[in-house]
C-alpha cells in the first residue's frame, strides 16, 4: 500500500517495490549518460515474484580517489562549490586499462524493513576486489567509520538472492537515520514514501562514492 | 515442557565422519577420518581445533583457510550444523560423511571464515537481528557487556545450556506469541503492532515422481535451495492459533497459493478436513525442525518456542514438490 511518510524511518515491502520502480524510472530519465538501474524480480523454485526483487546497477565506475585524475575529461555536469560534492558518477570508461568497476544492488530487508546496499568491485581483468582494495577506494570518511568497527559497518555477507558473497552496509541503523532525514524540514511534511529510495540513496551513495543527481528529487 | 525441549535441542548432535581432502594429504598411509560429534546448534568451523590436531602432521605447508564440503557441495559455515544435516541429507546419514579442506576456500561461493571470531560475529549478528524482529530494536543485544557477550559465546561453544540461559534470559526475547500477551496497560500499544517471530526457511524442490523423499537427489549447488530469511508476522487480535502449515504458506505465498494475498493467508483458517493444498501450485512433502518432522497442525508459536535455536531463530527445512499443471 502506498502511504504518506509515517516518520518511522522504515517502509513495507510493497512500498519498497513502488519506490524502487519510481526511483529507477526517474534515474533512467534524468541520467541518460549513465547505465540504468534494472529491477530483477525474485525467482524462487520456478515461481517469479510479482513484487519481491532487487535493483541492480552494474559495471559502473564510482567516484574514487584513484579515478579523480580521469574526472575532468569525463565530467559533463556542473561541479558545486564544495569540493566534497564534486563527486560525480562517471561514465564507464572501458578503455582505461586499470578501471575498477562496481556492481551495486539494492535489496529489501524483511527484518529491518529498510533497503540494503550490496556491492562488489572488479579489476579490469574481472578479478574481485578484496576488502582492503575497496577500502583504498572508498571516500575517506567511510574508511574512518570502517576502521572503528569492522563488523558493524561494512561486512561481507551472502547476497539474499544470489548465492555469492557481497559487501554490504549493515542495515540495523538505517531506520534511525532515515527517520531523521525524512522528518527534516528540507523534505517537508508530506513526503510520499515513493521517494524513500532517492532519499536513502542520497546518504548511502556518499559512502561508496555514488552521487545521486539532484534532478531525481524534483517533483514531476 | 519448553525446558525439556530446550534440553533436547542443546543435547542434539550429529555424528560426523570427517576426512581430509585427498589433495591435501602429503603422508602415506593417509590419515584416517576423524569421528566427532557436531552439536546441532553449533557450527562446523568450531570443529577446527580437533580437526587441525588430527590432520596437522599431513597437511602441506601454507596458511589455513578451512572449509567443508558434502559430496562436493561447499558448506555455508554460518548455517547451524543440525540445519545443514536436515536439509542436505534427505535420508539421514549416520555418521554424516564430510570432507574438510585446509586450503583454497572457494571465495566466489563462500564468504570467508577466519575461524572462531567470524562464527562468533555472525552469531551475534543473528542474535541482534532476532532481537530486532521480536522487539523492533536491538538495544538489549547492543547493550550487553563485553563480559556477558564473552560468557554467552563460551557457553554456546561448550554446549553449556544453563550458563547460556542465565545470560540470554536477561535479553527478554521470549517466549513468543500466546505466552507473552501484553498486560492490560500496554494492550492498546502492543496490539497495533504484529507479533514477529524470527524464521529462516530452507526450501528445496523434489520431483513429483520421487515417491520416497529419502530418494531425493543430492544437492550439487546452492542455487537449488531457496533461503528465506523473513519474520513470521501475526496480529494478536486475529487469533493466536496459527498452525505450522498456515505459517509456511504465508511465508511462501507464490509457491503455494496464487489466489490469496500475502496479508490474508497468514490468518486464513481453512477447513482442517479439506484435502491438503488442493488450490495450490506446490505440495509440502517434508518439514524438518531440529531433526523432527512436526505435525503440520501444530500451533506455530508453540513450535517456535520449543524448537528455536539459541539465537532465537527458528530454522525450518522444507521439501516441496510442484504440482503438475492440469491441461
Amino acid at each position: 500500500m502506498r502511504g504518506v511518510c509515517t516518520r518511522s524511518g522504515s517502509l513495507s515491502a510493497a512500498d519498497f517495490y513502488a519506490s524502487a520502480i519510481y526511483f529507477s524510472q526517474r534515474w533512467n530519465e534524468t541520467n541518460s549518460d549513465f547505465p540504468n538501474w534494472v529491477w530483477i524480480p525474485c525467482s524462487r523454485l520456478g515461481a517469479i515474484s510479482e513484487d519481491e526483487g532487487y535493483l541492480v546497477l552494474e559495471k559502473i565506475k564510482l567516484q574514487t580517489e584513484r579515478n579523480d585524475s580521469n574526472l575532468e575529461e569525463l565530467n559533463n555536469c556542473d561541479s558545486s562549490a564544495n569540493d566534497d560534492l564534486t563527486d560525480e558518477a562517471t561514465l564507464v570508461d572501458v578503455h582505461s586499462h586499470d578501471a575498477h568497476l562496481y556492481d551495486l544492488h539494492i535489496a529489501y530487508s524483511f527484518t529491518y524493513k529498510v533497503p540494503v546496499l550490496y556491492f562488489r568491485g572488479y579489476k579490469s581483468d574481472g578479478c574481485h576486489l578484496s576488502l582492503d582494495e575497496i577500502k583504498e577506494e572508498l571516500p575517506s570518511h567511510s574508511v574512518e567509520i570502517l576502521q572503528k568497527s569492522k563488523w558493524t559497518f561494512m561486512t561481507q555477507e551472502e547476497h539474499p538472492y544470489l548465492n555469492t558473497p557481497w559487501y554490504t552496509l549493515h542495515p540495523c541503523g538505517t531506520g534511525d537515520w532515515m527517520k531523521l532525514l525524512l522528518s527534516s524540514t528540507s523534505y517537508g511534511e508530506n513526503i510520499s514514501l515513493i521517494q524513500y529510495l532517492p532519499a536513502w540513496l542520497s546518504v548511502i551513495g556518499q559512502t561508496v562514492g555514488l552521487r545521486v543527481p539532484l534532478e531525481l528529487y524534483s517533483r514531476s | 515442557m519448553e525446558e525439556e525441549a530446550t534440553k533436547y535441542i542443546w543435547e542434539g548432535a550429529i555424528p560426523l565422519q570427517i576426512k581430509l581432502h585427498e589433495s591435501e594429504i602429503t603422508s602415506f598411509p593417509p590419515p584416517p577420518p576423524l569421528m566427532i560429534l557436531g552439536l546441532r546448534i553449533g557450527y562446523l568451523p568450531l570443529l577446527v581445533p580437533p580437526l587441525k590436531a588430527h590432520f596437522s602432521s599431513t597437511l602441506p605447508p601454507g596458511t589455513d583457510n578451512v572449509w567443508f564440503d558434502y559430496k562436493g557441495l561447499p558448506l555455508k559455515w554460518y548455517i547451524p550444523t543440525g540445519v545443514l544435516f536436515d536439509l542436505l541429507c534427505a535420508e539421514p546419514e549416520r555418521p554424516w560423511n564430510l570432507t574438510v579442506h585446509f586450503r583454497g576456500s572457494p571465495g566466489d561461493v563462500l564468504t570467508p571464515c577466519e575461524g572462531e571470531e567470524s562464527v562468533k560475529w555472525s552469531y551475534i549478528n543473528s542474535l541482534k537481528e532476532a532481537a530486532y524482529v521480536i522487539n523492533g530494536n536491538c538495544k538489549n543485544v547492543m547493550n550487553m557487556s563485553q563480559a556477558d557477550q564473552y560468557d554467552l559465546w563460551q557457553s554456546l561453544l561448550k554446549g553449556n545450556m544453563e550458563g547460556y540461559l542465565k545470560i540470554s534470559s536477561r535479553l527478554k526475547l521470549g517466549p513468543f506469541g500466546e505466552d507473552s500477551l501484553p498486560s492490560e496497560a500496554s494492550e492498546t500499544v502492543a496490539s497495533s503492532r504484529p507479533s514477529r517471530i524470527p524464521v529462516r526457511l530452507y526450501v528445496r524442490s523434489v520431483g513429483e515422481e520421487i515417491v520416497d523423499i529419502e530418494d531425493a537427489p543430492i544437492i550439487d549447488s546452492w542455487d537449488k535451495i531457496s533461503y528465506i530469511n523473513r519474520p513470521f508476522e501475526i496480529y494478536k487480535e486475529e487469533g493466536g492459533y496459527v498452525s505450522l502449515k498456515q505459517a509456511l504458506k504465508s511465508l511462501l505465498p507464490e509457491t503455494f497459493n496464487t489466489n490469496s494475498s500475502q496479508e490474508e493467508s497468514s490468518t486464513n483458517v481453512k477447513d482442517p478436513n479439506a484435502p491438503d493444498f488442493e488450490d495450490d501450485n506446490a505440495k509440502l512433502r517434508l518439514v524438518r525442525v531440529q531433526g523432527i518432522e512436526p505435525d503440520m497442525d501444530i500451533p506455530f508459536f508453540w513450535l517456535a518456542n520449543c524448537l528455536r535455536n539459541p539465537e532465537f531463530y527458528l530454522h525450518i527445512c522444507v521439501f516441496i514438490s510442484k504440482q503438475p499443471k492440469l491441461i
